[in-house]
């Protein structure tokens, strides 16, 4: 558009009339934005997660004269939890692997794996929440428990709404085989998968260890 | 018709082909950064091992300062996260034309400021707060 000439009748030099608009849109192949977009959902997610870890900061030593983390935090259990999400980690990554290579029964097996030991995961969590629960240190003892609760349970929340979507992705693939849209809902559910593992770091960092330091 | 002027479904059928020639990197829609079994399992073994030490060191207790004890695993979770963002998530500077790394950037920048800050600002809170039995006393 630059070299175009102004001229009088407003005509370029072709004789036809001066446009300074594009008028179609710019046209993007079908899902190849979806990518980007996901990881700008992940990043504000993980703005909410920032909220609740400052919530926590600032909250978890408040103990009301309840439980301090040093009494209800069993390490051992965090340990093997975080096991169990590293685990489903590379097993997810295999199962990407085997997405590449086309190799569906394989893709199942693995990402069938992964469901596996996040379900491990969460029935631990579980586990452990409903014996905070019953042993008095439930989310209404003290504010340390209440932030505690809820960043632990929002990072359960995403975890099984991850399980509830590899369950849906799995049937889909069985259904419709591994065509371009179930490979791109895979792989966002791949980055999902991987960042819950990333702020999963953080918990145990932030509020395991470093409570069970006070 | 001048290309300028060519009909909508003209301009789709260039444009695909456009697409398929070169510019299907700039769209991130060629992932070719998906790693290899290789790269899984080095990710994976680092992971398992900056896991394994601060859990170790807080469960044995083998540092005697709570405080160093703290920056360690600290420093142990920092370089976890790097390495599931290389390893796992594909992290590079060249992934959708680098608007990924600028986003990661930015929430970088706003979790450290929500973090910091709230920590910092509470504290001073905390510190400067009158005692609640002065308070009674008054």
């Amino acid at each position: 558009m630059s070299s175009v000439s102004l001229k009088k009748d407003g005509l370029d030099e072709k004789g036809e009339p001066l446009s300074f608009y594009q008028l179609e849109e710019h046209h993007h192949p079908e899902g190849s934005s979806t990518m980007l977009g996901f990881w700008m959902y992940l990043m504000s997610d993980c703005l909410i997660f920032a909220v609740l870890f400052a919530a926590y900061g600032v909250l978890g030593s408040s103990y009301a004269g309840g439980p301090t983390p040093k009494e209800i935090f069993e390490l051992p259990l965090v340990a093997v939890n975080t096991a169990m999400l590293l685990f489903s980690s590379i097993t997810y990554g295999f199962a990407m692997l085997s997405m590449e290579e086309g190799r569906q029964r394989i893709m199942q097996m693995w990402l069938a794996f992964t469901g596996l030991f996040g379900l491990c995961f969460l029935s631990i969590e579980m586990y452990e929440f409903a014996t905070l629960i019953h042993e008095g240190a439930g989310p209404t003892r003290s504010a340390f428990l209440s932030s505690f609760f809820t960043l632990v349970g929002t990072h359960g929340l995403h975890v099984t709404m991850g399980f509830i979507w590899l369950v849906t992705l799995m049937v889909q693939v069985q259904k419709h085989g591994l065509i371009a849209a179930n490979k791109r809902r895979l792989m966002c559910l791949s980055m999902f998968w991987h960042f819950l593992d990333v702020i999963w770091i953080g918990v145990f960092t932030f509020v395991y260890l470093m409570g069970s330091l006070r | 018709m001048t290309d300028r002027h060519a009909t909508p479904h003209d301009a789709h059928a260039e444009h695909a082909h456009d697409d398929h020639a070169h510019g299907h990197d700039d769209h991130g829609n060629d992932h070719a950064s998906h790693g290899t079994r290789g790269s899984y399992l080095k990710g994976f073994f680092l992971s398992v091992l900056l896991t394994a030490v601060p859990f170790w060191a807080v469960m044995t207790g083998a540092f005697k300062d709570p405080s160093t004890a703290a920056l360690v695993i600290m420093l142990f979770a920092v370089l976890q996260i790097i390495v599931h963002m290389i390893y796992f998530l594909h992290m590079n500077t060249k992934s959708e034309n680098g608007w990924t790394m600028m986003a990661l950037i930015f929430t970088i920048i706003l979790v450290v400021i929500t973090l910091s800050g709230s920590i910092w600002v509470m504290y001073h809170m905390n510190t400067n707060m009158m005692p609640m039995q002065a308070a009674v006393d008054m």
